[in-house]
């Protein structure tokens, strides 16, 4: 019943097509998207749980229910926070292996490298490497 | 040299025209190019410079024999002296060329620092130093058991001179800052703190970097030790700076590095240096850079520095008051004497987002510490965005660029 996570990013894809590549429309867009992502308990964003760029701030949360990875994140800048529940939306309620495994072609696809081409800019590169990390995590640690 | 029109109307237009780069669009609209003070654009004349030279000069310089290398090292060499002039150096022997000011810099820390810095002896900073004024002097103090002292500013963001005579003691001997602030745009006062150092047998090194293509720079009268800047900041080329020093200093400093060119004779026992100002230039140099490097000091004198400071100024002073009319807007640095660099805050926008939505209105602003965070820090601030201008800069742009701040602020409110 739920989508698999080439559904959920082809879905991202064509709801950016509708922006027609213009870009205040796609951050505008970015911040809406931001603003609906639920709220991250206060004392998850500590220190551990920062995902650090140059400019902005990523907190990262990522518990096992189930056998799914939960993801809980924020951003301290409207966009990046954006960015980030993008990443939420598609990865949470994954398996780990799942996690993994994921290709995430809707970046390329939506032409969102030009906000995390630099990753020292907001840590979103960051973060996406380290959702993999905890996806590994989670996944050794089931086969242990 | 090109005749200077001291107080004349600039032709903008006519200057816009002679850098091509400014004529495109980004994000679908025409650029505004307002990051000026992290480096600014090149005129036509400082690209076909270089490639000029590549296509009809090229060979390394001094020691060649032939046509080319003869070319080559006349070109060099004469651009040395177009500096030299441009800051009234005593002697084209006291500029040396670095790759920027950050090594001019760590020159001096590390080669004066190493000769003249002793246990005990302290070296004098300010708060609104970028890292590259800062960092050098850390580490050279480290080494040589001495202290780093900062002189504090006021809110306004300058140096309190009050408190310099606490500071600046027989145990000081270096007193380095900077001439204009990056972060803030202070112009600092360069004369007094000079005398106050020098009265105490301190040296001083001031980091130009932000300064030289916008004021009136002469060695000599500033009674400076140092001074160190970049030519991508004043219309030329990257990967290029300057250093002038005083001769006999320079004289009595070991060599930065060695290598190529520094060398008088070498044998495994023994090697003899070069005199100034190779001493200090190992390897081979940045030769096209340097070459292309005299063309945009001949644009910047071609224009006149008068010209261009009040230029700068009528955009300064027209940005400052259309932004602080803007409700929720906060300029971070309000000195008497400022150059053309506005850093500012948005109550309740972070200045990542502002610097994304700027660029998507094809605004280039740049935002974060500036590479000044004991500043930031000074302020309780994370980062600042900042709009900083140029010669060829105007009015009209501001415009756009104050009413796309006003609607980047609207989506937040």
């Amino acid at each position: 019943m739920s989508q698999s996570i080439a559904e959920v990013q082809n879905e991202i894809v064509d709801e950016f097509s509708m922006l027609d590549g213009d870009m205040e429309m796609s951050i505008g867009y970015l911040m809406e998207l931001g603003e609906q992502l639920p709220p991250m308990a206060e004392e998850l964003k500590s220190d551990d749980n920062i995902v650090k760029g140059c400019q902005s701030k990523v907190w990262l949360n990522a518990e096992l229910k189930e056998g799914k990875i939960e993801f809980e994140a924020d951003s301290n800048t409207a966009i990046t926070k954006g960015l980030v529940s993008l990443l939420v939306r598609i990865l949470s309620g994954r398996t780990p292996q799942e996690v993994v495994d994921s290709d995430l072609f809707f970046v390329d696809k939506v032409g969102l490298n030009r906000f995390i081409g630099t990753q020292r800019s907001n840590g979103l590169g960051a973060m996406m490497k380290q959702m993999k990390i905890y996806g590994l995590a989670f996944s050794a640690k089931a086969g242990a | 040299m090109s005749k200077t029109l001291t107080g004349v109307k600039l032709d903008i237009e006519g200057i816009r025209k002679e850098f091509p780069v400014l004529n495109q669009e980004v994000n679908g609209k025409p650029l505004i190019y307002f990051d000026n003070a992290a480096t600014n654009q090149k005129p036509q004349r400082v690209v076909d410079a270089l490639v000029d030279h590549y296509k009809k000069d090229n060979a390394n310089i001094h020691r060649g024999i032939h046509t080319l290398a003869e070319r080559s090292t006349a070109a060099f060499e004469d651009t040395r002296k177009v500096i030299q002039r441009f800051i009234n150096a005593n002697e084209a022997e006291e500029i040396i060329f670095t790759k920027g000011t950050s090594e001019s810099i760590n020159l001096v820390a590390s080669s004066w620092g190493r000769k003249f810095l002793n246990e005990g002896d302290e070296v004098l900073i300010s708060t609104m130093e970028h890292h590259s004024n800062i960092v050098p002097w850390q580490l050279i103090c480290e080494e040589r058991g001495a202290t780093l002292k900062v002189m504090p500013i006021n809110e306004a963001g300058e140096i309190v001179i009050e408190e310099l005579d606490g500071l600046i003691t027989d145990k000081t001997k270096m007193v380095a800052f900077n001439h204009a602030s990056n972060s803030l745009g202070t112009i600092n006062p360069v004369k007094v703190i000079v005398e106050k150092a020098h009265a105490v047998g301190a040296k001083v090194l001031v980091d130009g970097a932000q300064s030289t293509s916008h004021l009136e720079v002469d060695v000599q009268d500033l009674n400076v030790d140092f001074f160190a800047f970049s030519a991508h900041k004043m219309y030329g080329p990257t990967g290029l700076g300057i250093l002038y020093g005083k001769r006999t200093l320079l004289e009595k400093m070991p060599p930065y590095q060695g290598g190529g060119e520094m060398i008088k004779d070498v044998s495994f026992t023994k090697t003899t240096y070069n005199d100034i100002p190779y001493k200090f230039e190992a390897g081979t140099p940045d030769i096209a850079n340097v070459i292309a490097f005299k063309k945009a000091v001949e644009f910047i004198e071609e224009v006149g520095k008068e010209n261009i400071a009040a230029h700068e100024k009528e955009l300064l002073d027209y940005a400052t008051a259309k932004m602080e009319s803007i409700d929720g807007v906060k300029i971070v640095g309000k000195a008497q004497d400022k150059v053309s660099v506005i850093s500012f805050q948005v109550e309740g926008i972070h200045h990542f987002d502002l610097g994304m939505w700027m660029d998507a209105k094809g605004i280039a602003v740049r935002t974060g510490h500036h590479c000044t965070q004991p500043l930031m820090d000074h302020y309780g601030i994370e980062g600042t965005a900042r709009a900083s201008f140029s010669v060829y800069n105007t009015k009209e742009e501001i415009d756009i660029f104050v009413e796309a701040l006003k609607d980047t602020i609207s989506k937040f409110r």
